[in-house]
């Protein structure tokens, strides 16, 4: 169908491309100047707590932050090791 | 008591001196004593698109420096009684506007019965941008439906938050409004550009109004009359709206929904 579109002139809504990035940049430059920027050391605690229980690599917790609507959430993302 | 607004945006050619220019005269047309300053040491516009750069004899920087009083630099405009300019340096740098020079004119105008200061601000955030924000009691946050403008606004909106005198005072803070320019009501309907009301959830602050995209503009300035004064031009009308909104008038927003053109007009074309 895109020769369709090339004759109709079909144009590309990018303005909500545009929203979303605007939205994940500016939630993470507001927490960046609004104070230390603490996701790296919740990264250390998060590792040494859960190293308590299981067995696991610092790399393998991931700590970040995303923007859903009106509301900031902290994603934490923690990786098992496989069970033997 | 005077109000000081300043006229800001983090970037450049969004639209601030186009503003300024505008809202200096649509509370000067309501019969505010108001004074218009341009901030952009080197770079000065301001007198441009005012129309009285031939006009100017002494600046900000004379005025901070001693070399000339406060009376001798102000230029009365010639399109709007109750008036008045002060033009940049164009020879200095930007450090030559000190905190305490800023701050002793604007106390100077305040006693000369000014009842609206509009700071026209640098583009960028070094010291011109931080020395008009200063003292704000306002912020006109100017915004283009843009990437890189709404990003650099809300840099901007957090140095007012973080370095004007009323943050730093712990005083009530600077009031804060959002004023769209540059808008096209068909692109945004095409989800091409941002709407403005996309732009007023990313910056979460309130919406002063919304200046279409317009010729105008640029008539205005080659002219040197400031856009508000193109009558019967939505720049001009959606300007005078966001003075009514700016005194706490009530107005609907006009020139932001898109109308399909009939087939008539697109045949024919026309404006």
């Amino acid at each position: 169908m895109s020769w369709l579109s090339h004759i109709f002139g079909e144009k590309k809504a990018t303005a909500s491309v545009a929203k979303e990035r605007l939205q994940l940049i500016i939630a993470r430059e507001r927490v960046g100047l609004s104070g230390p920027d603490f996701l790296p050391d919740l990264q250390k605690d998060l590792v040494a707590v859960i190293s308590k229980y299981v067995k696991i690599n610092p790399e393998d917790i991931k700590v970040g932050l995303e923007k859903q609507g009106n509301f900031e959430v902290i994603e934490v993302n923690i990786v098992l090791p496989e069970m033997r | 008591m005077a109000t000081i607004i300043t006229i800001t945006s983090g970037k450049g050619g969004v639209g601030k001196t186009t503003t300024s220019a505008s809202i200096a005269s649509g509370l000067a047309l309501r019969g505010f004593k108001t004074a218009v300053i341009d901030f952009d040491v080197g770079l000065r516009n301001l007198d441009l698109i005012m129309g009285c750069e031939r006009r100017v004899v002494y600046d900000f920087v004379n005025v901070i420096q001693g070399d000339a009083n406060l009376h001798q630099a102000l230029i009365k405009d010639k399109n709007t009684d109750n008036l008045f300019v002060l033009p940049a340096s164009q020879t200095r740098d930007k450090d030559a506007l000190t905190e305490e020079g800023v701050e002793k004119i604007l106390k100077e105008l305040e006693h000369q019965g000014f009842d609206y200061i509009v700071c026209d601000s640098p583009a960028g955030i070094e010291h011109g941008a931080v020395m008009a924000l200063t003292f704000a009691d306002e912020a006109i946050v100017v915004t283009n439906p843009e990437v890189s403008s709404v990003r650099d606004s809300d840099r901007i909106l957090g140095i007012i938050q973080s370095k004007s005198r009323r943050a730093i005072e712990g005083r009530e803070p600077v009031k804060e409004h959002l004023l769209v320019t540059r808008y096209s009501p068909k692109r945004a309907h095409e989800g091409e550009m941002l709407t403005y009301t996309d732009i007023q959830e990313l910056l979460r602050i309130p919406l002063l109004g919304v200046i279409p995209e317009s010729e105008a503009v640029l008539h205005a300035s080659n002219q040197g009359v400031p856009a508000i004064h193109q009558k019967d031009t939505p720049v001009a009308d959606a300007y005078l709206d966001a003075i009514g909104r700016f005194l706490g008038e009530t107005h609907p927003l006009r020139f932001v929904d898109h109308e399909k053109p009939g087939l008539l007009k697109r045949l024919f074309g026309g404006k």
